[in-house]
């Protein structure tokens, strides 16, 4: 089954098997992953999905749409090179994603 | 505690209220009640996301079983409380129409509201629906494959948002607005008018200053609707979208204090000082820093719910904490998404920025150099920006604003900066 590791600020991970098709966000809310807050339940709406993702995942992954950019711009903590909104990131088979959620989403 | 923390009403605020409070350390047991025959679900993507088919009902669901399970909170499905016997202290019993009891040291509200019925002859004919919960939603979408025609009444949120779902998935669709124009409570002309243009050249037949005054049947079921000047829409579905009704029978019969909702504090605490109200069914102070004072609000909004829940779990754990946040909504229309961050009311001058070939459009509401809110469109960019602006207290000066190039969130000031240059 395809996994997601969700590493917090603290530094503390944990690890989700995941559904393909779910999105990185729903894996995290549906079984309570805390960091992740998704007020629009994924539409795209809120930016209080904000992951990091690891390095060497960013290039497997589809590229953003520009309405996923610019909300990045607004998200609570401070953009990197690679971040994304994890209610746009889907699980797909043979996945085994890590993300870092930041200190506060809000 | 043996008995903790009943809440009644399991969707968004009865949830958020539940997760917040384990979040925050809370032991006591979380009953988590509610009248639907379904899981815990999110209700925003019943009128787009879902009715079109782009996601499945497993991503309505809030959250897994064994999150329930593994934060001991009890969740009661199918259960209508319809009596509530409450003590001075805020303990009590609630009872339900099947009988059960459920015992409580604390109760909250979190019972939302209901679909406004519309009162006209031929309201009650097959294929005349409403869209509040997943019952609602289910049916819609089961009648959908048989319509051709579909009126909906009213251009509120959810019924642009209906009819834009169902216009782009090849219905014909009239939209009847009793008022000069579109959303008329929640958004300013401008807004209305770039909705009204879009929707329009969708496909949508709008009419507005419609008067409706009766349903006509075609056979046994709906066949149009009449309206005051004589002519009949044709309609195989009628959806009425007319606003909602908050839920306030529970509260007033326990001798809560109810205004358009169940009046609460800052912290959501009813009159009796202990049952807490979140969500839609709740009357606050308007939570917007410099808001008149004694201005009171209903929201009817995610955020809203989330937000006041997250007090409310504060109050409950004996930390009180204002809500402070800046209220904001979304709403998908087909290929738009309008975000609005803030409250405009009150505002006296509007600024827009638009950028007709990228499909962007912004409202910014003054109130003098005061920004109160925004209403965009496709435009996250400055949607972020002013929600940031308004969160942080921070101005972005009118004529600064008006370049529709410049980036919002590059000429946020601090208004103690300007007062100090002037
Ligand atoms: C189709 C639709 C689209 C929407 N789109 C958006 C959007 O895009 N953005 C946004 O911000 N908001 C949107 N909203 C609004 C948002 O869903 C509501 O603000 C939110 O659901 C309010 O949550 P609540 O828990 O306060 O109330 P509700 O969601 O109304 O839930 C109350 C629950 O309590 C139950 N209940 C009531 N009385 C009793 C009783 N006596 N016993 C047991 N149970 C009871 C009800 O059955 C219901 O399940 C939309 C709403 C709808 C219907
Ligand atoms: S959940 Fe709201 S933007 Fe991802």
């Amino acid at each position: 089954m395809p996994q997601v590791t969700y590493t917090d600020h603290t530094g503390a991970s944990r690890t989700v098997a995941a559904n393909v098709g779910d999105s990185v966000m729903e894996t995290a809310v549906r079984n309570g992953v805390p960091g992740i807050v998704a007020e629009c339940g994924g539409s795209l709406s809120c930016a209080t999905c904000h992951v990091y993702v690891d390095q060497d995942a960013l290039d497997s992954l589809p590229p953003m749409e520009e309405m996923e950019d610019e909300m990045l711009w607004g998200a609570a903590e401070d953009r990197q090179d690679n971040s994304r909104l994890s209610c746009q990131l889907k699980v797909t088979d043979g996945c085994d994603l890590h993300v870092t959620t930041p200190t506060t989403q809000v | 505690m043996a008995d903790g923390l009943l809440i009644i009403g399991s969707s968004q605020a009865g949830v958020s209220l539940a997760t917040s409070l384990r979040a925050l350390g809370y032991d006591d047991p979380i009953t988590l009640l509610g009248d639907e025959n379904h899981r815990p679900y999110q209700r925003p993507a019943l009128s787009k996301e879902w009715l079109q088919g782009e996601i499945t009902n497993e991503s309505l669901m809030f959250r897994t079983q064994e999150y329930w399970d593994e934060h001991r909170i009890d969740v009661v499905k199918n259960e209508r409380i319809i009596r509530i016997d409450k003590n001075d202290d805020g303990s009590g019993v609630a009872h339900s129409m099947s009988g059960a009891d459920f015992p409580f040291d604390r109760l909250a509200l979190a019972v939302g509201a209901r679909a406004r019925r519309l009162l006209l002859d031929g309201v009650d004919l097959p294929g005349v629906l409403y869209l509040r919960n997943a019952d609602d939603a289910l049916e819609l979408k089961a009648r959908i494959p048989d319509v051709r025609d579909v009126v909906v009444i009213g251009g509120g949120f959810i019924g642009i948002e209906a009819a834009a779902s169902l216009t782009r998935m090849g219905r014909s669709v009239t939209l009847l607005e009793a008022a000069p124009r579109l959303v008329p409570r929640a958004v300013g002309e401008e807004t209305s008018a770039y909705l009204l243009d879009h929707h329009r050249a969708t496909g949508m037949d709008i009419v507005l200053g419609a008067s409706v005054r009766r349903i006509v049947p075609r056979g046994d079921r709906v066949g149009g609707v009449e309206l005051a000047d004589g002519r009949t829409v044709p309609a195989d579905l009628v959806l009425v979208g007319v606003g909602v009704i908050p839920h306030t029978e529970l509260a007033e019969s326990i001798g809560l204090v109810c205004d358009n909702g169940v009046r609460v504090d800052e912290s959501a605490l009813a009159s009796d000082g202990v049952t807490v109200a979140v969500g839609d069914c709740a009357n606050l102070p308007n939570p917007v820093p410099g808001a008149p004072a004694g201005d009171r609000v209903r929201f009817e909004s995610v955020n809203n719910a989330v937000e006041q829940a997250k007090v409310a779990a504060y109050a409950i754990t004996g930390r009180r904490e204002e809500y402070a946040g800046i209220p904001w909504f979304w709403s998908n229309q087909g290929d738009i998404k309008l975000q609005i961050a803030g409250l405009s009311t009150g505002y006296d001058r509007t600024l827009v920025r638009a950028d007709p070939e990228r499909g962007k459009h912004s409202v910014l509401y003054y109130r003098g150099d005061r920004i109160l809110a925004a209403d965009c469109v496709n435009h996250p960019l400055d949607f972020m920006a002013v929600r940031g602006a308004l969160a942080k207290g921070l101005s972005i000066p009118h004529d600064a604003a008006a370049d529709p190039s410049v980036q919002l969130k590059s000429v946020t000031v601090d208004p103690a900066a300007l007062v100090a240059a002037d």
